[in-house]
Formats: C-alpha cells, structure tokens, sequence
C-alpha cells in the first residue's frame, strides 16, 4: 500500500470483490430519503409569519377538522428536496435521447427573463393599460411563430401540445359546423400517431379511423384516398412523422384531404426538425400546435409546464378561440369573449379554452430562445439536429437494425431485429443504457414498429459527446449478441432496481395515510 | 451561436461519415418547392442584447410588487419562500423529462406522491392526480369525468362560479354534445341550484369561496345533488382558502378541483399554473391525469411509478380518460415545496393573515362614502358596489399607483348589472399603508 509521510494511505491497493451493505441503506452520494410525512414533523412550520391580531370572521365556515400536513424547517426542506433531485437524471447531466420529446438545452438566460418582475409578478386581470409591454411580448411572440409556420394566424392561450390540438381540432369542427357541414365526425390518423392524436379527435366528438403506414414508415397514400368520404372532417398528420421520417407526399396527403372537404391537422411535435428550414402553411397544413417546450426550448420541469400556441391558415382563422391580442396603433388589447370578437369585426371566434391568456411564462422563454437563435439560428439549429440524428443512425447501423432505410429527420428509429435470439429485449437494451450512465431513448414508440427504439439527440449534443454515446450503444449491441445476460436485471447502478409497475396498478397507494384519524383541531 | 455546440469542422467529419456532401442532402423528401423558404426575421443576438430588448417590455409592466395590489379572481398575489425557486431551479428538476423511466426519476415520483398527498389533505378527498394544466381546465375535466361516471349529459353552473371556469366548460363540455346549464349571476350566493338538478345532470358545479367571494355551505347542495344521481364538483380558486375555512371534501363533494397557483407559483399573467384534481377512491380509475403510485423494486426497496395509466391516451387512445399528455409538473415541486415549508401551522397562519387582511379592508372601504359591501361572508376576496362604472374607477385608481381589484365588466362585458361591481382581494402581501391607500384613493375618485 503506498503510504504519505503521514501514514495515511494515497491509492487503494484492495478492492471490495462486491460492494457491502451499509448501515443507512445510503451508497456515498446516494442518500435514502424518506416521505415528508415520515419526518416528525406535524405541528411544524418552516416559515416565520407575523402575529395575528386575532380577527376571525368566519363563523361556522372555520375548518375544525385536522389537514395532516406536516412543516419542515428550511435546512430540513432544503435537504430533502436536494437529495430527490439527486435521483433524477436532467439533460444538464448528459444527453437524454426521447424521441419525440425534444430534450434539447434550456438556457438560463430564459430563466432569468421570465423571472423579471414585469413579466412573472404581474396580474392577468390587472387593467391592460399597466400590462402593455406583456401584451407586446405576446404579440411579438405571436408574430415569430406566424413567420416560421407561413400561417397568418395563432392562439397562444393552449396550455401544452394536446390542449393545442383540441384547439385545433375544436376550430375545425366550428368551421365545418358553421359551414353546414357539422355532419363530418370521422378523423383520420396514422397508427403511428401520438395517442394524443385519437384521444383529442374522440375529446371533439368525432371518431376516430386509422390509416396504415407504408413500407417506407410513411402514410400510405392510397389507404388514405381509399379511406376518404363526405364523412371525413380531417386528417392528423404529424411531420415530421413519429418514425423520425418527413412525409414526402405530404403535399399530396393536404390535397386529398382539401378535395373531398376536410381539414389538415398537422401535429407539431416535431416541428424542431424544419424550423426555420420549411413552413407549413407552404405544404397545405390548415392547422398545427408548436410545443414551445421541445421546439423553442423550455422547459419540460419532469413532465410540464408545456405550452401549445396553435397556428391556423386563413380558412380557420375566424373560428380560432378567445382570447387573444389585437394591436391597434402603438396600443395592445386583449379581446377575451366571443361576442367581443364578433363586436370587433373578428368573426365567429371559438370558446374559452383556458381561465387567462396562455403560459406566459413560457412565451417569455421561447422568446427569449428565439432573439437569441435568430431566424439564422433557428435554422442552423434544426440543421444540426437533423444531421445530429442522421450521424447517430450512421454510426449505429453496423450493430443495430434501423427500422427503415435512407436518411431521417431529427431522430433514428431502431426495430428489435438486432437482438432477435439475443433473450435481451428492448426494455433490457434500454435499462443497460442506463447503467452506462444514459437516459434510455423513446421505446415500445411508435407502435408501428416491433420493440421500437427511438433515439432524439437533438442539436445540443456535441460530436465527441456522441461518439461516447454510440461507442456505448454500439458495445451494448455486441454484449447482447455475444450472449450476455446481465443487461436482463439492469439497471444495476440507479437509484432504483426495475421497479414493480404491475403491483402498482393492481393494488393503487396514491397518497400517503396516517396511521391514526384525523383529530378536529383546538 | 452559443446553444449550439459543433463546429463547422465537426458537421464536415459527420457529413463524411453519413455520406453527404450538403446538409440539405438530408432533407431530400422535403418538396423542393417548400425547402429554404425565405424567412424574415431578425440575425441571432448575445445575453446581453436579449435581456435589453425584454427587459424594456418588462419595464412597461407595473409589477404587483411595486405598490397597493387588490387584484384576485382567480390568481393571487402570495409571498412564496426564496428556497421554492431554488429548488425548482436546480437541473434536476429544471431539465429532466416524464418520469417515463423510474429508475432514475424517483426525485420526481417521490415529489408527485408527496404532491399527490398534500392535495388529498387540504381538498379533504381521498385521492388526487398528479395535477392538471390549471384551474379553469381542471374544473372541464371534472364535467368530463361525471359524465363517465353517471352516463348523462346535462352539466349545472352556480352562478358565482367564476365566468371564465364556467366558459372552458362550456367549451369543452359542448365538444361532446352536453348540455351546460348556467344559473343566473348570483352576486350575494343566495341561488337555489337544487332547482336546477334534474335526473339527467351529471354534475353540478359550485366554487367555495365564490368568485365574488362569498363562503358557502355545500352540504346542501351535495344532498341535492346525490338525491339526483348527480356529483357534485366543488371549485377552488384560492387554495389558500383551505387554510381556513372547511374542506369541500368535509362537505360532501364528489370531485374538488382547484387552482394551486397561491401555493409556491407566482402570478405569471396567467400562467403556468397548476391545476388540482382530487376525488372519492371509488372514482379513481375515471380520473384524468398522471396518477404517481408506491410499489417496491427488484431489491424490495419502496419506490415511485406512474401508475393506472391504462386510462391514459399513450394507451387507451381515443378510448382514454382525457387527452391531457402533460402535467404541470414544476409548478407542482413548486406547490410541494412551499406545502412542506408552510405545514398545517402555516399555512392556518398565512390563511388567517390574508383573513384579516380583508378584514381590515372591508371596514376600510366600508367607511368610503358610496362603497357597499356587498358580503355577508368572506375569506380574503369580497365584492363591493360602487357609484359609478367599476372599470373607469379602476382605471382611474391605477393611474395613481393603486390596483384595486377585478371590476365587473372585465369578468362578465355583456352584463351591465355587474359593471358597477369591484372585487376585491387581499393576502398576506397587503400592508395597513397599502389598504389606507387603497380607500383614500377611492374616496378622492368618487
């Protein structure tokens, strides 16, 4: 062992064969945490306020009854909250390849600008007279994503992708409807769309009729005309598509769908693949909501706030909802009822789809994502993205079986082929790149394709950073081929072993229950 | 371009490995009368350019902070504790995605559970979701989910539910051919809504307190409507609230939603909030939203999934539950870290705080000349008459510095009966200098 003039050992000459138990449970940075309500803490509270002057006008309205909530002082809270973070994998620790969720960088800069007072401390019922510059940076917001879609309108109140496309979908249903034509109530949309896809078109009152792929992971065009009817009241698209693949005869699907009466509803989840490259409004697209968290950079905070402004083409446009920005002069109001609208020349504006006017939060975000990228850098991003994918997909073929040939978009999708015989499954690949330090890629998505793998590297990734990256998939795939079971059992080095998702779902724990019952409080 | 880390070196070395010689090689089955479109926007600029430009937007916005602020219906302005916006800082909450693989997101399970559990608390019901986009959607969802659990079709309105909750139902709830019955604007909660019910109503819809800020008793109107067949849906737009007076769980509701926004998350202009949903265990599977449920893993240790998600789109599609794919997941952790700060002690103290901040205000603005309270009960949010039309007043009292409240028309422009009405809220944040400012500015303007 080699020593310092101290004594005290300076390299580790023996090693543990396996890792022993310790007497916490934790393992070095990894500290055990347990539930709020396990703390001791109930009667407790980690914030100072002023005495009460002891006014109570509440008569028999006072809640008696005990809530159960315990408080925690701020060093307690601060450490257990620190300490969950720690389980968590973020992309600021490394590349988090979802397909179909964009986890792209999310600059701090957008951080700080949506923390401004004037922006995150004010009202959304204060007089528009003391808002003006909110109402602005809406409007300039609005004007961004009407210029990279080629749309001549938007709503901005949708408060995530799907509450964009029930946006969308509402708007066409009220134009079919105001049109004489409210008997259309069938959809189209591919197998491989988002589930979002079918549960919105069935959450509007239409129903819902599948259009198969083709063998290039595309629409079949045919399917589709066959499928076609005065009964159709539109077609969802998403393009690019959930196989990572831009619908070439896209112009042709708009087409079709335009002959025979119907709308185009294209899903935007992907539009980071040709922002600032292709506007929709040029393929024919009648509607499509912009997630602003994968797109433009926001968030995703473990699983929202998102935001879903949707853009309409001229036909759909007087049927969009309430409430949105009008600017008149050097002046912004907002125009937040239907017969509002109506009153102001606006047409047959569409109901109320949430309680203000949008995630401002969000739009302060993006916007500050898209002043900073520019319309040069909103290309060049989507440029990199796309040959970010196209390199992964390079790279990884030799091993890995992708699931369609020829280049994609902004992600590679991987059928199960490779590990045909192998014993390893999807799931298992995926937990085994968890071990290798990697959030696992989108699986078991799209449905169309068996034991799919669908790997979003996004153009925040650097090239050394994917080399790593595919070196490790790549040694995977061999490992797996060669015979290795351990990858069944993986991940072996998170937080958490597999966990029992089936005993979840049978037997639902949704809350934590105090042993004993509530007490009426003094 | 500082997001974006190759370099021109880096994109020749992976064009040569794909195969190409030009990026757009990549986008062959783009139509070619489609790509490169010219895009007129401006050149990308640095930090510091950025912050100008939104920092001159910002500055013409007067901040609630910056003075005398009584606006409420719907979003309150609450002091939240600097170590919530620590938290919801750090990366690992900030940037990570779905917990969709729980093994390394049980920072988010454990959060969403703890979430899930102040929720059920403070609302009295037995289970609650993992959040929803925000109040006003969570109230359309609660109509959506009634009609699942009773089969039929005809949704009741108080009348002090607040306009814009009752307007996304509306729209939601006439998407699926329901019939949304409003009552009459009921300003002083005298309405008799068990008239209303019939054996075709799903749900009715009550929020406590109500838009005008009245207290109400609900187990009447739980009794009516469960002698019906109907649920009855209880809406709370001030979380606060429940600090002090009685659940509507302790009375009787079927489902509570509510909009979390007091609790941890700023004003935002209205966004993101987060929206919450709890009802009766018996209901759990007809619930809409990301469920957070314990389970154990391979080693037997306790642990956190998504759970029950058969209801959910990714599954279920257009036989799922809702189409709703995110929560509102920071503004969630935002919640939870100031739920676990305040504790029940607290947050009895910050509720009574913002009573007798009200308190303090009624008997101020009582004195006014021409001002009448139209309340016999209030939490931290009443609704007085004035003499003249509430929103030149408003307009008037902000131009001196001072936002008094939400005025009439703004809510409901086509009722000229409420145009006289102001509602007004106070918190915590409310200081003795800001409600004598508040009357004696109304008194100069009356």
């Amino acid at each position: 062992m080699t020593m310092n003039t101290q004594g005290r050992p300076t390299r580790a000459d023996e090693v543990e064969a396996s890792a022993p138990a310790t007497f916490t449970g934790n393992r070095a940075l990894q500290i055990e945490e347990s539930l709020i309500f396990e703390k001791d803490a109930f009667g407790e509270t980690g914030v100072d306020f002023p005495a009460l002057a002891g006014v109570n006008r509440l008569g028999n309205a006072a809640r008696k009854q005990e809530i159960g909530l315990p408080g925690l002082s701020e060093p307690e809270a601060m450490r257990h909250f620190v300490r969950l973070s720690q389980k968590n994998y973020a992309i600021d620790m490394g590349p988090f390849p979802l397909g179909s969720c964009t986890m792209k960088h999310n600059p701090r800069l957008n951080e700080k600008m949506a923390r401004l007072p004037g922006f995150g401390d004010i009202h959304p019922l204060q007089p528009q007279s003391t808002v003006q510059g909110a109402l602005e940076l809406i409007d300039t917001l609005a004007h961004w994503l009407m210029t990279l879609t080629g749309m001549p309108a938007v709503a901005m109140s949708p408060k995530a992708g799907a509450h964009g496309e029930l946006c969308g979908m509402m708007t066409i249903k009220a134009a079919l409807e105001a049109a004489g034509e409210g008997h259309r109530t069938r959809v189209l949309a591919p197998e491989s769309a988002h589930g979002t896809n079918p549960a919105t078109a069935a959450q509007c009152g239409f129903t819902v009729d599948a259009i198969p792929a083709d063998a290039t992971g595309r629409v079949d065009l045919e399917a589709l005309k066959a499928k076609l009817g005065p009964d159709v009241a539109a077609i969802m698209v998403t393009n690019p598509n959930t196989c990572g693949l831009f619908e070439r005869e896209i112009i042709a699907i708009a087409e079709a769908i335009h002959s025979v009466g119907g709308y185009f509803y294209c899903d935007g989840a992907n539009f980071n693949a040709i922002a600032g490259k292709v506007r929709p409004g040029d393929l024919g697209v009648d509607a499509m909501h912009i997630n602003l968290h994968k797109t433009f950079s926001t968030p995703h905070g473990g699983g929202g706030p998102g935001s879903g402004p949707t853009v309409f083409s001229a036909a759909l446009a007087p049927f969009a909802p309430v409430p949105f920005v009008v600017k008149d002069g050097e002046r912004f109001h907002l125009v937040e009822t239907r017969r509002a609208a109506k009153a102001e020349g606006e047409g047959e504006a569409g109901g109320r789809l949430a309680a203000f006017h949008g995630q401002m939060g969000m739009f302060v975000r993006a916007l500050s994502y898209m002043l900073s990228h520019g319309g040069d850098g909103v290309r060049q991003a989507a440029e990199d993205a796309v040959l970010n994918a196209n390199y992964v997909l390079a790279r990884l073929k030799s091993e890995m079986s992708p699931a369609f040939s020829g280049y994609c978009m902004h992600e590679a999708l991987f059928d199960d082929s490779f590990l045909k015989g192998t014993g390893v499954e999807t799931i298992d690949f995926a937990k085994a790149m968890i071990d290798e330090g990697y959030h696992p890629m989108t699986m078991y998505f799209p449905l169309v394709v068996h034991g799919a793998m669908l790997i979003e590297p996004t153009e925040s990734e650097s090239k050394q950073e994917l080399d790593l990256f595919c070196d490790a998939l790549l040694s995977l795939a061999r490992r797996a081929k060669a015979g290795d079971q351990s990858m069944k059992s993986a991940p072996h080095f998170a937080p958490r072993r597999r966990l029992d998702e089936t005993a979840a779902a049978r037997n639902p724990v949704l809350r934590w229950t105090p042993k004993e019952p509530l007490k009426a409080a003094e | 371009m500082r997001y974006l880390p190759l370099s021109g070196a880096d994109r020749r070395a992976m064009m040569d490995e794909i195969g190409v010689k030009a990026v757009d090689e990549l986008f062959v089955d783009v139509p070619k009368s489609a790509l490169n479109a010219k895009i007129d926007l401006p050149a990308h600029k640095g930090e510091l350019e950025v912050e100008r430009i939104l920092g001159a937007m910002a500055a013409k916005n007067r901040a609630a902070g910056a003075g005398p602020f009584f606006v409420g219906a719907g979003a309150y302005k609450h002091h939240v504790p600097a170590t919530v916006d620590h938290i919801i800082q750090r990366s690992e909450f900030l940037t990570a995605y779905t917990p969709y693989q729980p093994e390394i997101a049980q920072g988010t399970l454990q959060y969403l559970f703890e979430f899930q559990s102040q929720v059920a608390a403070l609302l009295g019901m037995e289970v609650a979701n993992a959040s929803m986009y925000d109040g006003s959607t969570a109230c359309a969802e609660a109509a959506l989910m009634a009609r699942r659990v009773t089969k039929r079709s005809r949704v009741v309105l108080s009348g002090a539910l607040h306009p814009h909750y009752a307007a996304v139902t509306r729209t939601n709830s006439e998407l699926v051919n329901d019939e949304v019955v409003m009552a009459p604007i009921d300003v002083e909660g005298t309405e008799d809504l068990a008239a209303l019910i019939d054996d075709k109503t799903s749900c009715v819809i009550v929020q406590n307190p109500d838009v005008f800020g009245n207290i109400r008793d609900l187990s009447p109107i739980a009794e009516a409507a469960h002698a019906k067949g109907a649920l009855l849906v209880a809406v709370v737009t001030e979380a606060i609230s429940l600090g002090a007076i009685k659940s509507p769980g302790e009375m009787g509701a079927d489902i509570v939603v509510g909009e979390g926004q007091s609790i941890g998350n700023g004003l935002n202009f209205g966004g993101p909030y987060v929206g919450l949903f709890a009802t009766r265990q018996k209901y759990m599977r007809q619930m809409p939203g990301r469920l957070c449920g314990e389970t154990v893993d391979a080693e037997g240790k306790r642990g956190f999934v998504l759970t029950l998600s058969t209801r959910e789109q990714h599954i279920r599609r257009d036989k799922a539950t809702s189409n709703i794919c995110t929560n509102s997941g920071l503004c969630a952790l935002a919640f939870t870290v100031h739920m676990t700060l305040l504790g029940e002690k607290g947050l009895r103290q910050m509720a009574m705080l913002s009573h007798e901040a009200a308190c303090k205000t009624v008997d101020a603005l009582g004195k006014v000349p021409g001002v009448k309270v139209l309340n016999k009960s209030y939490f931290n949010e009443f609704t007085v008459k004035l003499p003249a039309d509430a929103s030149e007043v408003v307009e008037v009292l902000a131009a001196k510095g001072v936002l008094a409240g939400v005025p009439g028309a703004r809510l409901w422009p086509h009722d000229p009966e409420t145009h006289n009405l102001l509602i007004v809220a106070a918190t915590e944040c409310v200081s003795d200098a800001d409600i004598a400012a508040l009357a004696s500015a109304l008194k100069e303007v009356l």
